[in-house]
């Protein structure tokens, strides 16, 4: 049995940064990823990452501007504490390689940003996923002796002691099959998000919100679940993103009628508006008959001069150029709202400890929270090395001052006996696991978005419900040990179907609009009665609602406007 | 929607037969990609087709596959184009051919091992940055243009299209390769690290190092975000010569020199005088006999008779060193202003600062066709030799 003291479950940047925090005290750490760690969708954050870093800049202000954003569901002790270490964060990544964008004396230069009251996002032109996780990867390989990588391994389940306490995971070998109880002083889930469940979304085939689920199966408990973002600029049909450093480079969004219509729903801040607000804008001038034909707005970055494009926004013109068929340095391009990331996730404290003795949440995966209602740009990458190195710390923490007691064999043998059902299901014994995905997340997207209601939500629950009972009764093709993706699919898809359960709950309970949840039926903001977060535990009737306190510490709830 | 037919080379370890051909009929939009095709048949027809994919958006570096032989990544493949580039290639209604990438194992289907062909060369170049001392307490200063200049081999995302192309690579499997020498620059220029010297000495000494290349292009092809790895290689290169490392094992560093000298002095290659030149530097006509020069033309005669034999050394005339056609007229004189105008220039092609290529206006077609530049050079050379 492979043991470490602390396992971190999942490789992007949130993952990577728990390895190396819990390496820096000196206890073993096995990280674990279903695919090579640099394959982590972390590599898809574009625009940047926030710190108020400049001298003219404040961590209140950044924090400010985070707790606005969240539309004041955001916990301000956990905002405050991401706030107050990003400028440190910043320059440890600067000082193990991350290239970062330079300004003319030669340090570190920033970009405007969404939601954001000053220029304090820093970036690697439209790369800064990818050039951070590359650059923690490197250190990864360089820290081999004290870090153990598990590339390629596939976690079905969380390991509990007799305590109750969370002491290993349950693991399928993906390149030949074999099954493996690994044993942990404490376990970091780090498995990002779960746009999966809805298509489309920009989000990557992996991100099928295995985390949150398998927390939620040992009794964790969820917070904010209804909290989905729908990021402003994705690619019609393909849900591709499109970086906010566009808009945050100057670029436009204009309806079919060539209006710049942000105008009209936040004067100040135009463009730059929190998503949430850019993204009802653009559904409401679609809605409404000012949309291109395809139920698609503009954004226009022709207005960006051609070498800043090709200096700051390179990976646009490519993606402009390969899935759109569009030069954007000549002609503005067609974009809509789509799913995006899950604000929402497994209740944490500021140390990444969930309610399960052990086991610890960080990044997506978790809801610490630091985005309440809505995320502002730039603030996920930051999240994920904040919380990912506290997590860590802690975790390791945990790891020298416990005594190990052995996870129970049982999961192990449960796993293997769920796995051999699933691949004697006969072919034709029931729905093509594809085909229950699709009708998810069609379903999903078409019920549970930028505009929701009540007859919607419960529609889309219903069929969550149903969908979940066929998924027991869904068949596979490969019967085999190596790289059974068939086998792998099946188990992501009972992952998504509890996360999408979990939304539809949380979406229907929250009687009013905030954040990235606005209700047709319950068009305001109520402070009186919701000013709090939605909690979710795991009965044998499905998911139990519970209700926390937000943390506020210096910032009342005000109206919010851009 | 249209409909396509994708021929995939297919290979399921665990049922004992061999590799093998099938083929999926797929119906979709001509935008969408490759990799959405092979989606589509494993999502309908066949769960167990397996391939490495994720974000579906060229960013993840997963689909890493051969399609109509040309190393890429799937999901930034258009289908339509593919369709239309193996009907162009065999004439007629021909399938997409969809293949594992080259230079690697195959696990399963689409699926290679990169660990022993690309992970183990990316740790062989100590990819993680090498600073002096204590950082600072803010961030390195250093100039603006450096990091931007990094950020292209920064841009790699490890698919490994690059090394399933790599010629070099088929020759010499030890070969350090594309993707790993890329990264190997993303440390040596960049300005923080503090072995820069040390690196290039490594990649140099190593006869698997950085003159194993042989500059063929053929990563530049296969990659899918302008990385351009041949062109890091070619820096390295130059930044080794910079820095006076010239004793490497493969003669590299003479090599390269004795090409710019001759080209600037002849305009074409002097293919006798190059080898000479190469392990033998700076004797004119007559062989220096030391042991290494000795040592390296014998090695090279095999070469030389293939090189005959096949007809890329055309005339036994231009094996005697010095006997080579000038250019006509002018253009040697030509030829030297290009070389002044690099000198006081100094151009790098990076996709960061300049763009693409289409946003360069191509110059006016010279009136000077390719027939009529062979005429004039074979003209040359007749009165030359005569």
């Amino acid at each position: 049995m492979p043991k470490h003291d602390v396992l971190v479950i999942g490789a992007g940047l949130a993952g990577q940064r728990a390895a190396l925090a819990a390496a820096e005290q000196g206890v073993s750490v096995g990280i674990l990823s279903k695919v090579h760690p640099v394959r982590s969708h972390s590599n898809a954050a574009q625009g940047g990452i926030n710190a108020a870093l400049n001298p003219g800049d404040s961590w209140e202000s950044h924090a400010f501007d985070t707790i606005k954003g969240s539309d004041y569901l955001g916990d301000q002790d956990a905002v405050e504490i991401m706030a107050r270490e990003a400028p440190e964060e910043i320059l440890h990544m600067e000082h193990l390689g991350v290239t970062f964008h330079r300004n003319e004396e030669g340090k570190l230069g920033t970009r405007a940003f969404g939601g954001a009251s000053a220029a304090r996002t820093y970036y690697v032109a439209d790369i800064t996923g990818q050039a951070i996780m590359h650059v923690l990867y490197e250190q990864l390989m360089k820290h081999s002796d004290q870090v153990a990588r598990y590339e390629e391994w596939f976690c079905t389940a969380l390991a509990l002691d007799e305590e109750g306490e969370c002491r290993g995971v349950v693991t399928r070998n993906i390149a030949d099959g074999s099954m493996e109880l690994f044993e942990a002083k404490a376990v970091i889930l780090a498995c990002g998000g779960n746009g999966q469940v809805w298509k489309p979304t920009t989000n990557a085939l992996i991100c099928t919100g295995d985390g949150i689920a398998m927390a939620y199966r040992v009794g964790a408990k969820l917070m904010d679940m209804e909290m989905i973002q729908y990021h402003p600029t994705t690619l019609a049909g393909k849900g591709f993103l499109i970086t906010e450093g566009a808009r945050g480079e100057g670029a436009h969004l204009l309806n079919a009628k060539g209006e710049r219509f942000m105008e009209r729903y936040a004067p100040n801040k135009m463009e730059l508006a929190s998503r949430d607000v850019v993204s009802r804008a653009e559904q409401t001038e679609i809605n409404e008959g000012r949309g291109f034909p395809d139920g698609t707005v503009a954004l226009d970055i022709t207005v960006v001069p051609k070498k800043r494009v090709h200096e700051a926004l390179r990976e646009i013109v490519l993606v402009g150029r390969d899935f759109a068929g569009v030069d954007i340095t000549r002609e503005p391009i067609h974009i809509k709202p789509g799913n995006h990331y899950t604000m929402g996730g497994v209740k944490t404290d500021v140390e990444g400890r969930t309610d399960v003795p052990g086991l610890y949440a960080a990044g997506e995966t978790a809801c610490v929270s630091v985005h309440g209602g809505n995320r502002l740009g730039a603030n996920s990458l930051l999240d994920t090395l904040i919380f990912g190195r506290r997590s860590g710390a802690d975790a390791a923490a945990r790891a020298k001052r416990i005594e190990g007691s052995r996870p129970s064999r049982e999961a192990l043998e449960a796993e293997q006996a769920q796995i051999d059902a699933i691949a004697a299901r006969e072919k034709g014994s029931g729905r093509r696991v594809s085909e229950i995905k699709l009708e998810l997340g069609t379903t999903m997207d078409a019920k549970v978005a930028v505009f929701r209601d009540e007859a919607g939500i419960a529609e889309a629950l219903e069929t969550v419900r149903r969908l979940k009972q066929e998924a027991e009764s869904a068949y596979i093709d490969d019967k085999g040990q190596i790289f059974n993706q068939d086998l792998l699919a099946a188990i992501e898809l009972g992952y998504m179907l509890d996360n999408a359960e979990c939304t539809c709950v949380a979406a229907l309970e929250r009687k009013e609009s905030r954040g990235a949840q606005y209700r047709t039926d319950f068009p305001e903001r109520n402070d009186e009665e919701w000013l709090k977060h939605i909690d979710l535990q795991l009965t044998d009737d499905g998911p139990e609602i519970s209700y926390s306190e937000v943390t506020i510490t210096q910032w009342e709830p005000q109206e919010r406007t851009y | 929607m249209a409909e396509y037919t994708l021929k995939v080379r297919r290979y399921q370890p665990e049922s004992g037969e061999a590799a093998y051909w099938e083929e999926f009929k797929v119906d979709l939009d001509p935008s969408l990609s490759v990799l959405d095709g092979l989606l589509q048949a494993k999502d309908r027809d066949d769960g167990s087709l397996a391939v490495r994919c994720s974000c579906r958006a060229a960013i993840c570096g997963s689909c890493g596959m051969k399609v109509n032989g040309q190393s890429g990544l799937g999901c930034k493949t258009q289908i339509g184009e593919a369709h239309e580039a193996a009907n162009r290639r065999n004439g007629g209604s021909e399938p997409i051919v969809v293949e594992p990438m080259g230079n690697m194992p195959v696990i399963k289907d689409l699926i290679t091992d990169m660990e022993s062909t690309h992970w183990a060369k990316i740790r062989r170049v100590t990819p993680w940055l090498l600073p002096h001392g204590e950082p600072p307490e803010r961030e390195y200063v250093v100039e603006p243009e450096s990091m931007i200049d990094i950020t292209q081999s920064m841009a790699c995302i490890q698919c490994g299209a690059c090394v399933s192309s790599c010629l070099s690579m088929e020759a010499d499997p030890d070969f350090i390769g594309p993707a790993a020498l890329a990264k190997a620059y993303r440390f040596v220029g960049d300005p923080r690290d503090a072995e820069t010297v040390e690196r290039l000495h490594d990649l140099a000494h190593d006869p698997h190092g950085i003159y194993d290349c042989t500059h063929c292009f053929s990563c530049i092809d296969a990659c899918p975000k302008g990385v351009a790895p041949m062109d890091q290689i070619m820096r390295l290169r130059r930044r080794a010569a910079e820095e006076g490392i010239e004793d490497d094992p493969n003669n590299g560093a003479n090599h390269v020199k004795a090409f710019v000298k001759m080209i600037e002095k002849k305009g074409t290659n002097d293919e006798a005088l190059l080898i000479q030149e190469s392990y033998a530097p700076g004797v004119k006509g007559k062989l220096k006999p030391t042991k290494g020069a000795v040592e390296g033309l014998l090695k090279s005669l095999p070469t030389v008779l293939r090189a005959i034999k096949t007809g890329k050394a055309r005339s036994p005339s231009k094996l005697i060193p010095g006997v080579h056609p000038k250019l006509p007229g002018g253009a040697q004189d030509e030829v030297k202003a290009i070389y002044a105008h690099a000198e006081e220039h100094r151009e790098e092609f990076n996709l960061y600062i300049k763009g693409e290529d289409e946003d360069f206006v191509e110059p006016e077609p010279d009136e000077m066709t390719d027939a009529t530049i062979e005429a004039e050079a074979a003209a040359a050379a007749e009165s030359e030799e005569s």
